[in-house]
């Protein structure tokens, strides 16, 4: 008789994408035999997508690293040649090369991790590290969201707030084609079409989401800025905007000096209010007000402003209130207007502007839930208007998207629709100053040899002061974040780093540490010449990049140029947080931070980077990872977790639950030895409920923003004015027209920065639209995300690469037919930089000037654990090989990325496509020398029937 | 009569595939596993499955329809793939109306998927044996799980409950009342 | 569908093993009643069977090779009461039986008397045990048609045609068997199975041919419309839910050119018929004897691309389904 298995279920947090939903997993015999969602997790509330299905085959993946490794001697880099080393030859490697460069120049060491969820401790060891080169993927994901919206309403789309479709009757989505709420919103969308709501949805193609779309508005890429500005003029026009809002809530009342000698022109003219050097918006601004028709100070009690106007203030200056400057700024941008840049009938954007006008005026939502603002006046009721907006890379990821995002920002403002039922709601840290306190030094000598950064490696500049440039203007940073040509990007620019750190511009680097990024493949653009960098060599026979340390858990296509590959656990093996201090996953109600726990051995010799990261900042002797005898402070990572604090004696520490000796204090409160278990109790989520009379309105509820001070998420509990008219931006703008006391950029970007710092939304064509000949490129080329795939994560995946083997390129059939290219002809899609050949498909649902790919399908030959031949190498293929990380003009090179923002233009790339020639062979281009398995990778089947239980038998 | 059936709400359907593979994830270890996958990580991976997302676009640009069409076994009143079988394996419960095939009698001659007219059973190549979906049965009665978990694998995954499960006959269910409100039809009724 | 091999050769070669088994029953029939000169049971009947049967057995043979589990068939015997394929797993065998005793009844002259016609005529087990083989024949014509004609969904086979011209297909080359055989065996014979040979062909051809015209006009009843449900001139499949191939493609396609298509129905229209029918006609007007057997083996052939073309032909509904890779 065969024994009963062993069954047990695990609850832990899923990583099989970026949602971070709550699973359950099923062990037999300690195989995993099933996951699922848990029922009880506030995100995912029991639902699981495809990804989260597939966890079983990412554990049992041939693509799996599991030993460290090390380019054989000799050997050239790129060639897949490894052999085997412990961790302890890693680890003595690795702190020996990093301690020399840190007693030296800690800049010559760049870490940059991707689409990882640890950036409070990445980022922390970075700038213990003292190194200013760090960041993330938000640069090259979506910081125009996040810069965009925050500021302007102090909060976001992305992880930072969302829709609330539990409340609204109109949703309008934009440019999104999955998002990282990925089932939440998939809940609430279901949820939201059947109480009768009705979701329109604008984008160039109609897949997912779009297909359950009550109206789709075909739109063409990069022009939304357009659409969001005539949608504006309309509701101006018609005088639909939520006045009373407006006047509390925004800046429109405030009056800017309009007198263009002046040094102050462009800025809000001010009373002599006394204040504190602090990084919130003062209320030292004024109102004309009606009433007295005399300039007051904002929200003086009794006080009615002006919205439009022109006055002329005692000293003789004129001003206008920002409102006025607005209206002005849209008057040309009318629906006709908008007509020939969209492709949107005039007729369909009146529409829809009058729909969310009439919808947010007339079906107003009241709830009995008081509050008291932050002047004192206190409320019985929260006020709603049902018109919710959702938006994500669609309008990020182009070159003129920050200032679109402003564009939906003042939108949404108009509409009264920021922080109240049924329009857009925040989540904990959010809202914030705008901009956020955190800033990046402002000087090359914060970055001195063994010592930690002085400041933040990311941050949110609020004048020229702030930028992280030397006495010429020139950047510190390796990516040139925070300089002159990107003046706002909070994220970083990862996707100029490699081109930067082959180039030596602005210098040299030693050592370039990726974590979970695939930057020799879909994180980066130009992939064919970038993968050519990585291994281009000086006169001296030296490498560019000198020596490159990959932290992975799959032989990725980056794998391949490592020098040191650092194998990474599942995420069904570590213990991790999703920390408040990071990006946690919020709910509106209030704070939710999670963690994982391991519910499986690690396989092979693989270590949590966590781990890694703890044990060489111990070895390096990183100020917070040791005693003060320079001892070992920390065992390990979960021991990191309970007892590190952001200061002694804090009381504030990665995560928020669950806090003080025994576990019975929430946000602050001294380390518990038993955080994890009592983690794992309660589902590895912990959800704070904030107290209903909180939960609304927060820019300017009073209860809420102490309550939020008091537990250190915002340093100031001052009201957080939506700007519509940015004076941060002007004060860049003043600095590129030599006024103004700041600093002033280089002579090359004055025109750059005059031009694109407007406080006031505009529409120009994207960097890359003005740069390339229409005539000869007349199509757009974006990508989306398939829901079954993460990334370049999944081909690896048994189940997820039979529903995704290959991708195709979706032309319009009458675009096709136009072309002669028939359903299924094999083509060549060129661009300026770069020509890809691959199959095509007609499809009626994406917009005639457009043509677009799932993401990352396509593979490089023998990587991810797969055959050669393999489907996705051999019919799958990469747009990124059509995407230029640099743009021809200013002086030298520009990154492909906004100019606010450095966000990187991925959806900016004209193309044209024709017939591959007959005689062609049937198979994608470019093909690369197929990669080698290393060692420690697991053999792949050629029959795989799986069963758990009997997997290990 | 109880006739257990899956009832799917294209209104909401976004084609996110997660009742497909968590279909595969609980199937391929229960009682209708393993379920087999040929070449996983070389040319042209296939496997057997027992649901499948399709999708189509209806009409021509701009009014263009893109619909999602999840497809597994309808669990037929009068299934034409049951009285075909030459062995019995593939049956129809009496008290729950679940068709099903008995693998232990299943002789592998396809027959009864050439009698399916929506192509929904799934030869499996490595036990040579028809396979098919189960409506979860090893879940919907197992006294082990609790009420909310005692519905089929694809029906808990599916993030917008497109996915209605319940017995057809009792106009009280919540299918029917679905099939009622939204003018529920069937496939190819002919 | 997708044509398989062993399904065509069980078919074909159990239809000419029927078809023969009729011919030399005819010919018992005929010399009963003195039309023909009588046979040797052991010079004749026995090894006519026995040839019968070795088709018969080839064709059991192929059929295993269809089944998944071929160790399991005998349970394919149980459902009898609703499935056709269960009944002709039972009839097979059955006729098989019959005929190899009504072969060992000819080969050991057992003939005892089992009843005597009006006119003297003596009927003898020999006899009875062919027209039981005969029954056994043509239900096992009637079981083999059912198999195809009772799928409703497959409207090219769900009519009767497709057991006719099982029947008709099957016997046709059963006897242009017997004529190569009766050439060999007893040459007075083979004009008299080469005639009717050439005559159920010509019948079959009527068949083939209707069903051919029948199918080509056939509008297919389900539609992408009715597939989904939705009503709309124009639906377009854009993905089928997987890239590498399901059973579902793999089961169903014949993953041919319609170039193949219209190829293989000519050259089975030519060896099924034609050109065995040019031979035929020779054979019987006396030329040489191996002009018969030639006739067989062509027709035979011709049968091979008819029936692959059968299973080609027939578009199953749930192709619908799966019509677009990505
Ligand atoms: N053309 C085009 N390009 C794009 C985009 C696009 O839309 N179009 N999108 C961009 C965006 S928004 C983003 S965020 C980036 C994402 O780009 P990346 O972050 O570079 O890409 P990923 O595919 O997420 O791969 C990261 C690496 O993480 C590894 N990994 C997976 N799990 C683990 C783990 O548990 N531990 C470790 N250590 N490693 C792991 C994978 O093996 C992979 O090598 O791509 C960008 N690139
Ligand atoms: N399944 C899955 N989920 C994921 C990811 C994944 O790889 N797979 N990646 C995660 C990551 S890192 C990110 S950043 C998010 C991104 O989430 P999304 O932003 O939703 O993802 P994208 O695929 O970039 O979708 C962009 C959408 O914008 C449309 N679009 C492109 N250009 C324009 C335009 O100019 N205007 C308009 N209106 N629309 C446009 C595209 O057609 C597409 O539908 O998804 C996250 N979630
Ligand atoms: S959405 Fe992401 S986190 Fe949630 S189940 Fe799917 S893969 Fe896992
Ligand atoms: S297999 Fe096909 S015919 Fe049989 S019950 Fe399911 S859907 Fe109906
Ligand atoms: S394949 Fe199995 S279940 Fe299907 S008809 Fe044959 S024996 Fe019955
Ligand atoms: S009911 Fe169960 S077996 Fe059937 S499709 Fe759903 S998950 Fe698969
Ligand atoms: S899980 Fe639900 S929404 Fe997703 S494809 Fe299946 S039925 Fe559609
Ligand atoms: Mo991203």
């Amino acid at each position: 008789m065969t024994p009963t298995p062993v069954e047990e279920i695990k609850k832990t947090t899923c990583y099989m994408c970026a949602c971070r939903c709550g699973i359950r997993v099923h062990l037999r015999d300690g195989e995993v035999r099933y996951i699922d969602g848990n029922p009880d997790h506030p995100l995912n509330k029991g639902v699981i997508c495809a990804k989260g299905s597939s966890g079983i085959m990412k554990q049992y993946s041939p693509a799996r690293l599991t030993r460290p490794l090390r380019r054989k001697p000799g050997s050239e880099r790129g060639a897949g040649e490894f052999e085997p080393i412990s961790w302890e030859e890693a680890f003595s490697t690795l702190a020996e090369r990093l301690g020399k460069i840190r007693a030296t120049d800690p800049k010559k060491f760049a870490l940059f991790t991707g689409r990882d969820q640890m950036q409070a401790l990445t980022g922390l060891f970075a700038r213990q590290f003292g190194t200013p080169n760090y960041a993330a993927h938000g640069g090259f994901c979506s910081v125009n969201m996040a810069a965009g919206m925050i500021y302007t309403i102090g909060g976001s789309f992305w992880e930072f707030g969302g829709p609330d479709l539990d409340r609204a009757k109109l949703f309008v989505m934009i440019g999104t084609a999955e998002d990282h709420h990925s089932n939440p919103l998939k809940i609430a969308l279901s949820k939201f079409k059947r109480d009768g709501g009705r979701f329109v949805s604008i984008n160039p193609v109609r897949t997912g989401y779009s297909a359950i779309a009550d109206e789709w508005v075909p739109i063409r890429p990069g022009t939304d800025g357009a659409l969001l500005l005539a949608f504006i003029h309309e509701i101006i026009a018609k005088g639909l905007y939520d006045r009373d809002f407006l006047v509390r809530h925004s800046n429109a009342g405030q009056l800017v000096n309009v007198a263009e000698a002046s040094d102050e022109f462009g800025m809000f003219v001010r009373a002599e209010v006394p204040q504190e050097e602090a990084c919130y918006d003062p209320q030292d601004k004024l109102w004309w007000d009606r009433n007295t028709n005399r300039p007051v100070v904002t929200h003086t009690a009794g006080a009615d402003p002006y919205l439009r106007g022109e006055f002329r203030m005692g000293d003789g200056t004129v001003v206008k209130p920002s409102f006025q400057l607005l209206q002005e700024r849209v008057k040309d941008y009318t629906p006709e207007w908008a007509e020939g840049i969209t492709g949107i009938p005039a007729d369909t954007i009146r529409r829809l502007a009058h729909e969310m006008g009439v919808t947010a005026r007339d079906q107003k939502i009241e709830l009995p839930i008081s509050w008291t603002d932050t002047w004192g006046v206190e409320h019985d009721t929260v006020t709603g208007n049902p018109v919710a907006f959702h938006a994500m890379r669609g309008l990020a990821a182009h070159s003129n998207g920050f200032q679109t995002i402003r564009a939906l920002g003042i939108l949404m403002s108009l509409l009264g629709t920021i922080d109240r039922p049924g329009g857009f709601r925040h989540k904990v840290p959010f809202p914030r100053p705008i901009p956020p306190c955190a800033r990046t030094p402002n000087h090359p000598k914060a970055v001195q040899p063994n010592r930690p950064l002085d400041g933040m490696a990311l941050g949110w500049p609020s004048d020229p002061d702030d930028l992280f440039v030397d006495e010429d203007g020139s950047p510190v940073r390796l990516d040139k974040g925070f300089s002159w040509e990107y003046p706002l990007s909070v994220h970083g620019l990862m996707h100029n780093a490699i081109t930067n750190a082959w180039r030596g511009d602005p210098y040299k680097i030693d050592t370039l540490m990726i974590f979970m990024a695939n930057m020799a493949w879909n994180s980066t653009m130009n992939a064919v010449e970038v993968r050519k960098m990585l291994n281009d060599k000086d006169e001296t026979g030296e490498y560019k990049i000198p020596f490159i340390v990959v932290a992975d858990a799959f032989q990725s296509e980056m794998t391949a140029f490592a020098d040191l590959i650092l194998p990474d656990t599942t995420y069904l093996e570590r213990h991790d947080v999703m920390s408040i201090l990071d990006r946690p996953i919020s709910e509106f109600d209030g704070p939710v931070d999670s963690v994982r726990v391991p519910v499986v051995p690690p396989t092979g010799e693989c270590k949590p980077f966590q781990e890694v990261l703890i044990e060489l900042g111990t070895r390096l002797k990183l100020p917070v990872f040791v005693n003060k005898d320079g001892g070992r402070k920390y065992r390990d990572y979960p021991d990191f977790i309970i007892n590190y604090e952001t200061e002694p004696g804090s009381g504030i520490g990665f995560l928020a639950g669950w806090r003080g000796k025994g576990g019975e204090k929430f946000m602050r409160g001294e380390p518990n030895p038993n955080q994890w278990e009592m983690y794992a109790k309660n589902d590895c989520v912990f959800h704070y409920e904030l107290p209903k009379s909180y939960q609304y309105m927060r820019n300017w509820n009073k209860g809420y923003l102490e309550w939020s001070q008091r537990n250190r998420i915002t340093r100031y509990a001052e009201p957080i004015l939506i700007h519509l008219y940015s004076e941060v931006l002007q004060k860049f703008r003043s600095a590129a027209q030599g006024k103004g006391l700041t600093r002033k950029p280089p002579e090359h970007l004055k025109k750059r920065i005059e031009t694109w710092f407007d406080p006031l939304p505009f529409y120009a064509d994207t960097l890359e639209g003005q740069a390339t000949d229409k005539q000869k490129y007349p199509l757009a080329a974006i990508t989306q995300r398939p829901m079954a795939m993460y990334h370049s994560w999944d081909s690896q995946n048994a189940w997820l690469r039979q529903i995704h083997a290959h991708n195709l390129l979706h032309v319009n059939t009458q675009t096709a037919r136009h072309l002669g290219i028939a359903d299924g002809d094999w083509i060549w899609v060129e661009s300026p930089w770069g020509k890809v050949r691959c199959m095509a498909q007609h499809s009626d649902a994406v917009e005639p000037g457009t043509v677009w790919t799932w993401n990352a399908i396509g593979k490089a030959a023998g990587a991810w654990g797969l055959s050669p031949d393999a489907n996705e190498s051999q019919r799958g293929f990469l747009l990124n090989h059509l995407i230029s990380e640099e743009l021809p003009g200013g002086a030298g090179h520009v990154s492909n990325s906004d100019p606010i923002t450095g966000q990187a233009a991925w959806y900016d790339v004209r193309v044209r496509i024709y017939k591959a020639e007959a005689g062609e062979p049937e198979q994608t281009s470019p093909q690369f020398e197929p990669m080698k398995r290393y060692p420690g990778q697991s053999e792949s089947r050629s029959v795989w029937n799986f069963f758990a239980g009997k997997v290990s038998k | 009569m109880t006739q257990l059936a899956l009832v799917i709400d294209l209104n909401v359907c976004v084609g996110c595939q997660a009742c497909v593979t968590n279909c595969k994830e609980w199937n391929t270890s229960g009682s209708a596993g393993p379920m087999v996958d040929q070449n996983p990580y070389g040319k042209d991976p296939t496997g057997t499955f027992f649901n499948r997302v399709q999708t189509y676009e209806v009409g021509e640009f701009p009014n263009t329809e893109t619909i999602h069409f999840p497809k597994s076994c309808l669990h037929c009143e009068d299934p034409p793939c049951v009285p075909v079988c030459p062995t019995g394996a593939s049956y129809k419960r009496k008290e729950d109306g679940i068709v099903l095939v008995d693998y232990d009698k299943c002789i592998g001659c396809k027959y009864c998927s050439w009698a399916c007219p929506y192509g929904v059973r799934e030869f499996d190549e490595q036990q040579k044996i028809m396979k098919k979906c189960t409506l979860c049965v090893d879940r919907i009665y197992d006294p082990k799980m609790t009420e909310e978990e005692r519905r089929p694998a694809c029906v808990r995954a599916c993030p917008t409950s497109a996915r209605l499960y319940g017995d057809i006959h009792d106009p009280e269910s919540e299918v029917s009342q679905a099939i009622r409100e939204a003018g529920g039809y069937q496939l190819m009724p002919e | 569908m997708h044509p398989a091999f062993s399904v065509i050769f069980l078919t074909t070669l159990i239809g000419a093993g029927q078809g023969l088994f009729l011919a030399l029953f005819t010919t018992q029939a005929y010399g009963l009643f003195d039309l023909l000169p009588k046979q040797d049971g052991a010079g004749f009947y026995a090894p006519g069977s026995a040839i019968a049967l070795l088709f018969l057995a080839g064709g059991l043979v192929a059929s295993f090779f269809h089944l998944g589990r071929p160790e399991r068939a005998w349970r394919s015997a149980t459902q009898w009461r609703t499935s056709w394929l269960s009944r002709e797993v039972i009839v097979l065998p059955a006729f098989m039986g019959t005929v190899l005793l009504y072969g060992a009844a000819q080969l050991f002259d057992w003939r005892p008397v089992l009843a005597t016609l009006p006119g003297g005529t003596a009927i003898d087990a020999t006899f009875v045990l062919g027209l039981l083989g005969t029954l056994l024949a043509f239900l096992l014509f009637l079981c083999t048609g059912m198999i195809y004609a009772c799928l409703r969904f497959l409207r090219e086979w769900h009519t009767p045609l497709t057991v006719i011209n099982y029947l008709l297909l099957g016997t046709a080359s059963g006897f242009s068997l017997a004529a190569a055989f009766a050439a060999w065996r007893a040459p007075e014979l083979a004009r008299f199975f080469a005639g009717w040979a050439l005559i159920i062909l010509l019948l079959g051809l009527v068949g083939r041919a209707s069903a051919l015209i029948r199918n080509r006009r056939l509008k297919p009843k389900s539609t992408p419309q009715s597939a989904i449900g939705v009503k709309h001139p124009r639906i377009v499949q854009v993905a089928q839910g997987f890239m590498g191939g399901s059973f579902n493609t793999r089961e169903f396609f014949h993953g041919r050119s319609a170039g193949t298509l219209r190829w293989i129905k000519w050259l089975f229209l030519l060896g099924a018929f034609g050109l065995p029918a040019l031979l035929l006609t020779a054979g019987i007007s006396g030329a040489a004897k191996n002009l018969l057997a030639a006739a067989f083996v062509v027709q035979y052939l011709g049968l091979i691309a008819e029936r692959w073309f059968f299973f080609a032909e027939a578009n199953h509904p749930q192709n619908l389904y799966y019509r677009s890779v990505a």
